[in-house]
């Protein structure tokens, strides 16, 4: 459980020197670089109708630190991700990215609920990928990618496109540049889709079953690139997974939830080899049965 | 026949008022279906009212009584139209209604998660609809749109009762001057299907257009089979 002293309003800019996550007690290893926001759910709750998902659910993650949320479906997982993307309001609490709120804006001294105006500026630092990838179709993959930097960021149009080169050169699909994602693999679109949320140049990046809704095959090579991603970056990141062997490669720590709260949570070898608590184990189980 | 014929001038400045008509009535309706249809998708309230008391008004009125009104009623009151006038805003409220309706389900039917991905690359939410949302939804408007316009040409035909001369109103002063009551619906019945077909080459024209915008292969007319043979092992596939 995170310890409610570290206050939310760690007020100025902390981020340059200090590795707030050892601050935190979170990671064994801190990252070496730390320009990313951490993020604190504080007492959130998320109802769909009568049916509470989240339940003041309390977590932390710290800056540049890499967790992945497992447990069984409908436990909230995909929720958190979607709360971080502001897909979703919060129906109580308050989450915050770095030091400031993500869900509420600053009203002399209370926190009042978001306008669109904060939500922009807010989700300048967060990045999503999906499940079912949800490229455009109605642009080349080309334009999936320059499209946001230019209109958003205000790129120019050559250093939007000198962008795209250099990411899909990444994901290993240069010679896609004008295809149109109807034309690609899932894995294809997949990679694509991870491109075009870097493309951003988020600080926090949101990995939802990103491997889902693949064909077996292509499973493996989204996965080794979002290793390398985890490795050459710096960027805190979340993300929801049913691939065991995935989570234990990508993460610093494992968050085991069932009903909207947190079961059990550790470095991933742990939670892995020797989980504590009854539900992570019948978990486990069930998954690695499949 | 040759009678019928040799008025052709007359045919063919009717029928260049009945394409005006179907171009201005078509360019208002257009603009209408947009506007009320996307005021039927908003989160405001007041909007969403105003979109059904339009869709509703319009649609549930005689496209010929509000051509009387606008042309015979209102100036009545003080508020004089022009009978082109008249014809282009009853034909263009009339049919907008309808595409309002078209383009509010085709933006719902554009999936959720378009719109959140819009949102996850940060897009302004005019920016979501406009460089997002709409341009798919537009392809599924397009086949519903192309019945509309060719609806509302043919409904032109109304105008003539509020003296305008196009295509049906001509027909009249011929069939009077000549009598050839068959003839003269005959060649204003292939003048209208004509046109018909003009338009719905263009809705074509415009469908290929925004399937290669999607990166839809165009259905080629040739790769359809033609042969009771071909379709007869189509249907054993499916």
């Amino acid at each position: 459980m995170p310890p409610t002293d570290t206050a939310p309003a760690t007020p100025e800019e902390s981020s340059e020197n200090v590795p707030a996550g050892t601050a935190r007690g979170a990671p064994d290893v801190p990252p070496q670089r730390t320009d990313a926001p951490g993020i604190r759910f504080e007492k959130v709750v998320k109802r769909f109708g009568r049916n509470v998902v989240l339940r003041e659910l309390d977590f932390e993650v710290a800056p540049g630190e890499r967790v992945t949320l497992i447990g069984p479906s409908g436990s909230g997982k995909t929720t958190i991700l979607r709360l971080l993307m502001t897909l979703e309001k919060v129906d109580g609490g308050v989450i915050w990215i770095g030091d400031r709120p993500l869900s509420h804006m600053r009203r002399g001294d209370r926190l009042v609920p978001a306008n669109e105006k904060h939500l922009h500026e807010m989700r300048k630092q967060v990045g999503m990928v999906f499940q079912q990838f949800n490229l455009f179709p109605n642009m080349n993959v080309l334009r999936n990618l320059t499209e946001a930097p230019m209109r958003v960021l205000g790129l120019s149009k050559d250093e939007a496109v000198e962008r795209a080169r250099r990411l899909l050169d990444m994901v290993g699909l240069a010679d896609k540049i004008d295809a149109h994602p109807s034309q690609l693999s899932g894995g294809q679109q997949q990679r694509v889709a991870i491109a075009r949320a870097l493309a951003m140049e988020p600080k926090v990046l949101l990995l939802d079953e990103v491997t889902s809704a693949l064909d077996p095959e292509l499973v493996v090579g989204v996965q080794d690139l979002l290793r390398d991603i985890a490795r050459g970056s710096d960027l805190t990141m979340l993300c929801v997974t049913h691939e065991m062997g995935f989570a234990r490669d990508i993460s610093d720590r494992v968050l085991m939830f069932d009903q909207g709260q947190i079961v059990e949570e550790g470095p991933p070898e742990r939670i892995f080899e020797e989980p504590a608590e009854q539900r992570t184990r019948d978990f486990l189980q069930a998954v690695l049965a499949s | 026949m040759s009678d019928v014929l040799e008025a052709y001038p007359q045919l063919l400045r009717g029928a260049w008022i009945t394409v005006q008509l179907t171009v201005y009535g078509s360019a208002l309706a257009l603009a209408l279906a947009l506007a009320f249809g996307l005021a039927g998708t908003s989160r405001h309230v007041a909007l969403r009212a105003l979109n059904r008391v339009y869709v509703e008004f319009f649609r549930g009125t005689a496209t010929l009584v509000l051509m009387y009104w606008l042309f015979y009623a209102l100036p009545l009151v003080g508020f004089r139209f022009t009978p082109m006038a008249a014809a282009v805003l009853s034909l263009g409220l009339n049919v907008g209604a309808y595409g309002a309706e078209v383009v509010r389900g085709a933006l719902n039917a554009v999936p959720k998660a378009q719109y959140e991905a819009a949102i996850a690359l940060n897009f302004r939410p005019w920016q979501r609809l406009v460089r997002v949302t709409l341009p798919q939804a537009v392809a599924l408007m397009l086949p519903p749109f192309g019945n509309l316009i060719i609806e509302l040409m043919k409904g032109t035909a109304l105008v003539s009762l509020i003296t305008i001369g196009d295509l049906t109103f001509r027909a009249q002063q011929i069939r009077a001057s000549t009598g050839e009551t068959t003839a003269t619906f005959l060649v204003i019945l292939v003048m209208y299907f004509v046109i018909a077909q003009l338009l719905q080459l263009a809705v074509r024209y415009a469908e290929r257009r925004v399937d290669r915008m999607l990166g839809r292969r165009p259905v080629r007319r040739d790769a359809l089979p033609r042969t009771a043979d071909a379709s007869g092992a189509g249907a054993v596939k499916g």
